[in-house]
């Protein structure tokens, strides 16, 4: 930490001050996230797939999707699990081995933004209550790290799961059974879409690059569904922020997140 | 989840809730500061079912020594569930979810305590939580504030914790277990009183913008009441005789 603290303060005067006059340092407005392109189908192998490129910021999904034993609590639901990952080609300081808190919250925001949101109709996909479910599994893995991982793999997310196919599955013999070559649409009934914003002084602003990251004072991650409802919250960073904030960061997120759906949806349909 | 099935009535129609409360009545609160003897501060707060022991080492040296800072003091945080805690045995490792809530708590306090002061220490804060119930990050956020203020650590607010949510298509205030696993949306807030800023906040469940707007303001109020229990318990140790 100590290292790079000079600099830091450094780079955080000049962002201020850029901040002060109305500019980010990529030029961007307060409230415009990065270019944000998104490629569905680039892993045939797995039942869904997106690769997304938000600025530099570049994260891979893949969607499996297995039969599985549910838990004994919810019998009559599918499954569904979404994890990230911090791949160690993406940044000189992403490390192998058990992931550190930072990594664990990264995917948890992940999963709860879909989970919470109700993105599946997750009673569609049971094959025998209490027996065989459908499960499915987004997994993320980050390939280039430049800041907000929390929005790209959540973009990421959405659009791998709304773009799956489902193999179909009959109950044989208690056992689930692949029909080949037969698919199912997934239950899609929201789309879930976060926006993470950084607060530096009294400036909130959406989609924080690296730069802004390493130097913000806190920061907030909202996701939104179809419907412009708030569906799944986490505040980090070492400060707070107040009501008016809260609330502005709330309406921010609807706003931008409305956006950003409809390159979700087109990606889909390019995709087709 | 936007609504969990479930067959327990969370609201009945004189809109009292599964635990006799009123949707804007928190459960009841006691704290105590200063219950550990080696501790260099301590409390150990109930907040409706939850129980749960916090204790604060430090400020003292860092091990491992490449985390130390030369500029400012560090916080580490640990909440943690003892095995007996929850119905089904708890495994006693920390598990993903305890490393999250270790991690935005420590977000939550940090804002609080002046760390610059003591350059190359770090601050340990261990939450323990020996019965857990719905909310027990906010219980422990609440009882951690009392344990740093009870080691003497310079801080400029407190920082009190109290959920918000929905259930039964209400807003109510302090979520409790049957509410967070039946109802539709639980808003945990951590908050300093005095200087007005929320540094805890996380949702699950679906809420209108108006919704979200009445959760922060309710959880608010809830904060602020348990801060009131919060100086209490520190009166109650620093000045026993009620001066």
């Amino acid at each position: 930490m100590s290292d790079g603290l000079i600099i830091d303060q450094l780079k955080k005067t000049q962002i201020l001050e850029l901040l002060q006059d109305g500019k980010r340092v990529d030029g961007r407005q307060f409230d415009e996230p990065r270019q944000l392109t998104i490629d569905i189908g680039v892993i045939p192998k797995a039942e869904g797939s997106a690769r997304v490129r938000l600025g530099d910021t570049e994260v891979v999904a893949g969607v499996k999707i297995q039969p599985e034993r549910p838990f004994p609590d919810t019998g009559d639901k599918g499954m569904l699990i979404c994890t990230a990952e911090i791949l160690p080609i993406a940044h000189p300081t992403a490390e192998t081995g058990p992931p550190q808190p930072d990594v664990v919250e990264l995917a948890r925001v992940t999963d709860r933004g879909i989970r919470e949101s109700g993105m599946l109709d997750m009673k569609q996909l049971v094959l025998e209550k209490d027996k065989s479910v459908i499960g499915i599994f987004c997994d993320n893995a980050v390939t280039d790290h430049d800041g907000n991982l929390f929005d790209a793999c959540s973009y990421a997310s959405t659009a791998a799961i709304n773009s799956c196919k489902i193999p179909k599955y009959e109950m044989q013999d208690e056992k689930p059974v692949k029909i080949e070559g037969e698919f199912t649409e997934p239950p899609i009934t929201t789309l879930p879409v976060s926006v993470t914003m950084a607060k530096i002084g009294d400036f909130i602003l959406v989609d924080p690059t690296i730069e802004e990251w390493s130097i913000m004072d806190a920061r907030i991650t909202i996701t939104s569904n179809s419907d412009g409802n708030v569906v799944a919250l986490q505040k980090g960073g070492s400060d707070g922020f107040t009501q008016e904030e809260l609330i502005k960061c709330a309406e921010l997120s609807i706003k931008v997140g409305s956006k950003i759906r409809e390159i979700i949806k087109q990606s889909k349909l390019r995709g087709n | 989840m936007g609504g969990r099935d479930t067959n327990i009535v969370l609201l009945d129609e004189n809109g009292i809730r599964c635990d006799g409360r009123k949707v804007n009545e928190t459960r009841k609160v006691t704290i105590k500061a200063g219950v550990l003897k080696n501790a260099n501060g301590s409390a150990y707060i109930e907040f409706g079912d939850n129980k749960i022991l916090v204790g604060v080492y430090g400020p003292r040296d860092v091990h491992p020594k490449h985390m130390s800072d030369t500029d400012t003091g560090i916080l580490r945080c640990r909440y943690h569930m003892v095995p007996f805690s929850v119905e089904e045995r708890k495994n006693p490792a920390p598990s993903r979810r305890e490393i999250e809530i270790s991690k935005v708590i420590k977000e939550a306090l940090e804002p609080a305590v002046m760390l610059k002061e003591f350059p190359r220490t770090a601050v340990d804060v261990y939450m323990e939580v020996l019965q857990a119930d719905g909310g027990s990050r906010c219980a422990a956020l609440t009882g951690a504030s009392v344990a740093l203020a009870d080691a003497g650590i310079p801080m400029r607010d407190l920082v009190a914790g109290c959920a918000a949510g929905k259930a039964a298509d209400a807003i109510i205030l302090d979520v409790n277990n049957e509410e967070d696993q039946a109802g539709q949306a639980d808003l945990p807030i951590g908050y300093m009183p005095n200087l007005k800023k929320i540094t805890l906040l996380q949702l699950d469940g679906v809420l209108t913008l108006e919704e979200y707007k009445q959760c922060i303001e309710i959880g608010i109020d809830g904060c602020n009441q348990v801060y009131e229990i919060q100086k209490k318990a520190l009166q109650d140790k620093f000045f026993p005789s009620g001066e």
